[in-house]
């Protein structure tokens, strides 16, 4: 049963002039770990916020839990867990006092649904004398996903929590999710990074206000229709700019140390082909060898087509 | 910077404005004040003298009220600042004896207009003193005998402390509560309460009440050091001026809230409350400048100005030593003005972001 359905949203601002979002249907089922990944500025806390009632669509009808995001609000506010992009906790309040407050806004208490958060409140304890603007980083997002879950929230949204953390607080943060999971929670969270992609249960690949994809990361990432290479020589900036006026060059990017291609047409000769055309403009040491696909390659694989 | 319009307007409109309230709003000069002369001579010499007080655009005749009871009922009700008693037999007194008395007495608690009005009242007197002069070889002497009311030793504390009790509180309040919710929108905290299942109504008291202790704290403060380092008396009820200062406090907080939620941004909150409180509060709250003289339009926008209900109501309670029948429709206005700004802020309260 789906908990999130959007149908058709539309969302723009500054008088129409401005499309934010273009057009978006999906569902996110009970209890599923979704994961919405795209750039900065592709829509993400947009539709958030429309999900979350805290703005308007323009065009399209969506629910949470069953409850509409316009006529409903009011119900879905009191079911919802919501950790925005940017941190919007009490900074002059300790550790303590912010869960407390946000345990009374919802009507509850600390105690009451502390199982829900033990593990992760566990971590930050030693600091809840601590008021929340000195915090870390990581312990900031800590914080802010138990105030998100103190009244145990059906649905949870948590928007680029991970943006700005370092990767050890990121890779605990992603195993928090993973065991919230188990408590029947329903669980979009956005992201920016794509690595990212592959600890959820199903992505949505968004992108100028336009999704391009939704799937299980493995099927997105089984559908790359092509053979793609990665290589790289001594002068890979020069190698950049000789391969994209290759002929049969399709895509040609930098991921890493290697330059990531693909080709229009390819038959068994295509790699003699590239290595030839390279070598007679005068690179040196090229390496090329066939890869796997990453979330980020399909990601600018679907923005060409 | 002509392409940031509120800077330029701030830059030429500051000079136009002043230039405008001072030159012709603002003055000391008092013009029509309100007389009321009681004349129980009636006879040539106290007409003569009515008769250029008349002819002087100071003043104007409210109405020649002959007992004593009412002229102190005018003066309680804060119609009239000056009145003129001519005593049985002037005429009589002023031929045979030489010498006459005629009694002043004026509003003292704002010291400056007293002053200035028992001064145009002995100009006349004296300018018909020269006249007969003129006319007989007798110098004949009239002596005005000047009763300060509420105010006998013309202090300046009991004219300038009603006056920053109302602005000090008004300025306070109004600053403390206009950032309250302006902050949250700003530090993002507004973003995770809107999605909770809290009602907007709570979260404007719940702003309000510590804002109200902490004002009342004031108060005590302020009472405390007029009392017993300025000398000022509380000659009414403390009770009603705690009461009625307690209703001031929640008219500017509801004020200060109305700001906070058509505001976008802490700063422009806070620049609406110093700027935009400030001003018509000093100008048009009536301690600095007299509402009386200024143009009927500045007389009408005084009418907005909280503090100008407040300061009315405790020079009545501290100086006049009046009770609750005299001040309730003062009481009532700022009343209504609480639960306007109490209303729109609810109404403003926006329960989305956009």
């Amino acid at each position: 049963m789906p908990d999130i359905t959007l149908d058709h949203i539309s969302k723009t601002y500054n008088k129409n002039t401005l499309l934010a979002l273009d057009d978006i249907s999906f569902e996110v089922n009970k209890g599923e770990l979704f994961g919405l990944i795209g750039p900065d500025g592709a829509g993400k806390t947009s539709l958030f916020r429309i999900l979350t009632t805290l703005l308007l669509p323009d065009k399209g009808f969506a629910t949470v839990n069953g409850f509409d995001v316009v006529k409903n609000y009011k119900s879905i506010r009191g079911i919802i867990g919501y950790m925005p992009g940017k941190f919007s906790l009490y900074q002059d309040l300790t550790v303590e006092e912010n869960l407390k407050f946000f345990a009374t806004v919802f009507k509850t208490t600390v105690e009451k649904n502390y199982d829900l958060i033990r593990d992760i409140y566990l971590q930050i304890e030693p600091f809840k004398k601590r008021r929340a603007g000195q915090l870390s980083g990581g312990m900031k997002q800590k914080l802010a996903l138990c105030c998100a879950l103190i009244h145990k929230p059906e649905v949870l949204f948590l928007d680029e929590p991970t943006t700005g953390v370092d990767a050890v607080s990121r890779r605990e943060f992603w195993e928090m999710l993973k065991s919230l999971q188990k408590e029947n929670i329903t669980i979009l969270v956005s992201t920016a990074y794509m690595d990212e992609a592959t600890l959820c249960d199903r992505i949505g690949l968004i992108q100028s206000g336009k999704m391009l994809s939704v799937d299980t990361p493995e099927n997105v990432l089984k559908a790359y229709p092509e053979n793609l290479f990665a290589i790289k020589s001594k002068n890979v900036h020069k190698l950049l700019t000789d391969l994209r006026n290759f002929e049969n060059t399709l895509q040609c990017y930098a991921s890493g140390e290697y330059l990531h291609l693909s080709f229009k047409t390819e038959n068994g000769n295509s790699q003699n082909e590239v290595v030839v055309f390279l070598k007679e403009k005068g690179h040196d040491e090229i390496e090329m060898k066939m890869c796997k696909p990453s979330i980020e390659d399909c990601f600018i694989r679907l923005l060409a087509s | 910077m002509f392409r940031d319009r509120k800077t330029l307007l701030l830059l030429f409109g500051m000079p136009i404005v002043q230039i405008l309230l001072f030159g012709f709003a603002l003055t000391n000069e008092i013009k029509n004040s309100k007389i009321v002369i009681a004349d129980f001579a009636k006879d040539i010499a106290s007409q003569e003298i009515i008769g250029k007080i008349e002819a002087s655009k100071n003043f104007n005749i409210e109405k020649s009220i002959l007992s004593s009871q009412e002229i102190e009922a005018a003066f309680k009700k804060g119609e009239i600042k000056i009145a003129i008693v001519f005593p049985n037999n002037f005429n009589y007194d002023l031929r045979h004896s030489n010498k006459a008395q005629i009694q002043v007495i004026a509003d003292a608690s704002d010291p400056n207009t007293a002053t200035t009005l028992t001064n145009y009242i002995t100009s006349i007197v004296n300018d018909y003193q020269q006249d007969i002069w003129k006319t007989s070889k007798v110098p004949y002497r009239i002596m005005p005998e000047l009763r300060m009311l509420y105010n006998p030793d013309l202090k300046g504390a009991p004219n300038f402390v009603p006056g920053v009790m109302a602005m000090v509180l008004l300025l306070v309040c109004v600053m403390m509560t206009s950032i309250s919710i302006v902050r949250e929108k700003e530090l993002g905290t507004m973003e995770v309460l809107l999605v909770s299942p809290f009602k907007p109504f709570l979260v404007i008291v719940s702003k309000m009440i510590p804002y109200l202790f902490i004002s009342l704290l004031n108060l005590v403060i302020i009472l405390v050091l007029s009392v017993f380092l300025l000398e000022m008396p509380i000659r009414g009820s403390l009770i009603l001026l705690v009461a009625e200062s307690t209703l001031f406090i929640i008219t500017a907080l509801s004020l200060g809230l109305f700001i906070s939620t058509v505001t976008d941004t802490q700063q422009a909150a806070m620049s609406i409350s110093m700027l935009g409180m400030m001003l018509p509060t000093i100008l048009l709250g009536g301690y600095m400048f007299p509402i009386e003289n200024m143009p009927i339009a500045l007389q009408v926008v005084s009418n907005i100005v909280p503090a100008k209900w407040f300061y009315i109501i405790v020079k009545a309670i501290m100086l006049k030593g009046l009770g609750f029948s005299y001040i309730w429709k003062e009481t009532l206005v700022l009343a209504g003005m609480a639960m306007l700004f109490l209303l729109i802020s609810l109404r403003n309260f926006k329960i989305r972001l956009a």
